[in-house]
């Protein structure tokens, strides 16, 4: 149910659900990039779109005038009351939605998860999953990279590290494709998180009960200031791992699997030089950047010759500053072997994304599996792909073709 | 060469780590550090490496005295 009318104007009514923005975003950021470099549009509320890179990171730095507190690129109805998981988590989902001081202490009771030590404990469950998902096509000589590859691999490596069941990862992906794909959708989004809520709940009850060793069972047994984390901030925290761990990887892995398919010299060039992946990696976080979040303008402020209002919004285009040629040489180019990389498919700032070292780690393993399996795929012809864009971007059907 | 990072600019991004672990340690909370008094003989070159891609422009070389 995406309600697009075509845009004729990308400087003063962009819409980030435009199919073609979807598909290709790449031109429009370059031309809004060289003659209105911060967009406007009035659809789904006043907001702004930035496409330079010092802007974007500038914004993201500048949390005074710049707040959290919602950070849903496609809002849910006219007033946005909807934001960040519903009207039952009275915090949203921190650390993510919220400024400091609630951001300080939730985003420390969470790193400790995804530090590079804890990170390097799931590589074997991840490479066993993806050995396990590739023998399972890989004599059909076809799949979908990214519905039967992509999208079941970080989400059961999110539910091992919540400690919940690895058999609901189905339900999962369709409880965020819910909320953050089909967000416009007032009913399938609220219907999304009203699920994805309701399983937390009686999930914390249950760690409440008997712990493991888990997160889920760590915040519910944790102590702030002397006093237990509430349990409206352990299930938006909960939610928040989810919901960002699951949608977000997988369009990375998928993306990066699509240009391979499309870029014989890049595939072949990985297959003989392996050892090239962890740089080519951050070639592709920054070329297909998946994430936009978004932030709320906390008072009238003029930034870049803008004048936003107090309650705007700024979507906050980490892909398209990924993509200025002012902060990259050859910026439209995919370089495997780019050295100096300081792209921003994390964030910048002190929202930088929790788990950049397991996505990292995911991505790596995810691809060097793909290469070992089938070395040499193409997409299948005649064949259509789909990409879901709008909070993150990548591709939802990708049929390919190997021997 | 000397480098450091600037604790308040860095924002636990780990590509120093990454990059250089030989000269580079992250904690729990992503706060990177430089783990030798001078970069060894041989390492400049991931030393610059490191500078170079941190996204918070955290890391600087300390001026020689």
């Amino acid at each position: 149910m995406t309600r697009t009318t075509p845009v004729s104007n990308w400087a003063t009514d962009f819409d980030v659900l435009d199919p073609h923005y979807i598909a290709d975003p790449f031109g429009i950021w370059d031309d809004l990039r060289s003659s209105c470099p911060i967009a406007h549009t009035d659809r789904r509320g006043s907001n702004w779109l930035p496409t330079r890179y010092e802007d974007v990171t500038a914004i993201a730095h500048d949390i005074e005038h710049f707040s959290s507190l919602k950070v849903a690129v496609i809002p849910v109805g006219e007033d946005d009351v909807d934001d960040a998981g519903g009207p039952a988590l009275e915090y949203g989902l921190p650390p993510i939605s919220s400024d400091p001081p609630l951001h300080t202490w939730t985003r420390r009771l969470l790193l400790p998860w995804f530090s590079h030590r804890r990170v390097e404990s799931y590589v074997a469950l991840t490479r066993d999953l993806c050995q396990k998902l590739l023998g399972g096509f890989v004599d059909d000589g076809r799949a979908d990279a990214a519905a039967d590859y992509a999208q079941q691999i970080p989400v059961r490596v999110i539910a091992h590290i919540l400690g919940v069941s690895s058999d609901m990862s189905d339900s999962f992906t369709g409880w965020v494709r819910d909320i953050l794909e089909f967000g416009d959708d007032p009913e399938r989004r609220t219907r999304g998180s009203e699920q994805l809520l309701n399983y937390f709940v009686s999930q914390l009850e249950f760690r409440r009960q008997s712990p493991g060793d888990d997160l889920l069972s760590e915040l519910l047994h944790t102590e702030v200031d002397g006093a237990p984390v509430p349990d409206s901030i352990v299930l938006g925290m909960a939610a928040l791992v989810l919901i960002a761990g699951v949608d977000t990887t997988w369009s990375a892995i998928g993306s990066s699997l699509w240009h391979l398919a499309t870029h014989p010299d890049d595939r072949e060039r990985l297959v003989v030089e392996p050892d090239l992946l962890p740089t080519a990696l951050e070639e592709f976080l920054r070329a297909y950047a998946p994430v936009t979040m978004a932030r709320v303008v906390t008072g009238d402020v003029e930034f870049g010759g803008c004048p936003m209002k107090e309650g705007d919004k700024v979507l906050m285009n980490f892909p398209a500053a990924n993509r200025d040629p002012e902060a990259f040489d050859h910026a439209d180019a995919v370089l495997l072997d780019r050295a100096h990389n300081r792209h921003v498919a994390f964030g910048s700032g002190i929202h930088r994304c929790a788990g950049s070292n397991l996505a990292r780690m995911e991505l790596q393993v995810a691809l060097e599996e793909w290469l070992a399996y089938i070395p040499k795929f193409t997409l299948e012809a005649g064949k259509e792909i789909t990409w879901a864009g709008g909070q993150v971007r990548g591709p939802r059907v990708l049929p390919v073709v190997f021997q | 060469m000397r480098i450091r990072v600037d604790p308040d600019k860095c924002q636990g991004h780990a590509r120093c780590y990454g990059l250089a672990p030989e000269l580079f340690a992250v904690d729990d909370y992503g706060q990177a550090s430089v783990i030798v008094d001078v970069v060894p003989a041989g390492l400049e070159e991931k030393a610059e490496l490191a500078i170079a891609n941190c996204p918070e422009y955290a890391i600087e070389r300390i001026a020689d005295d």
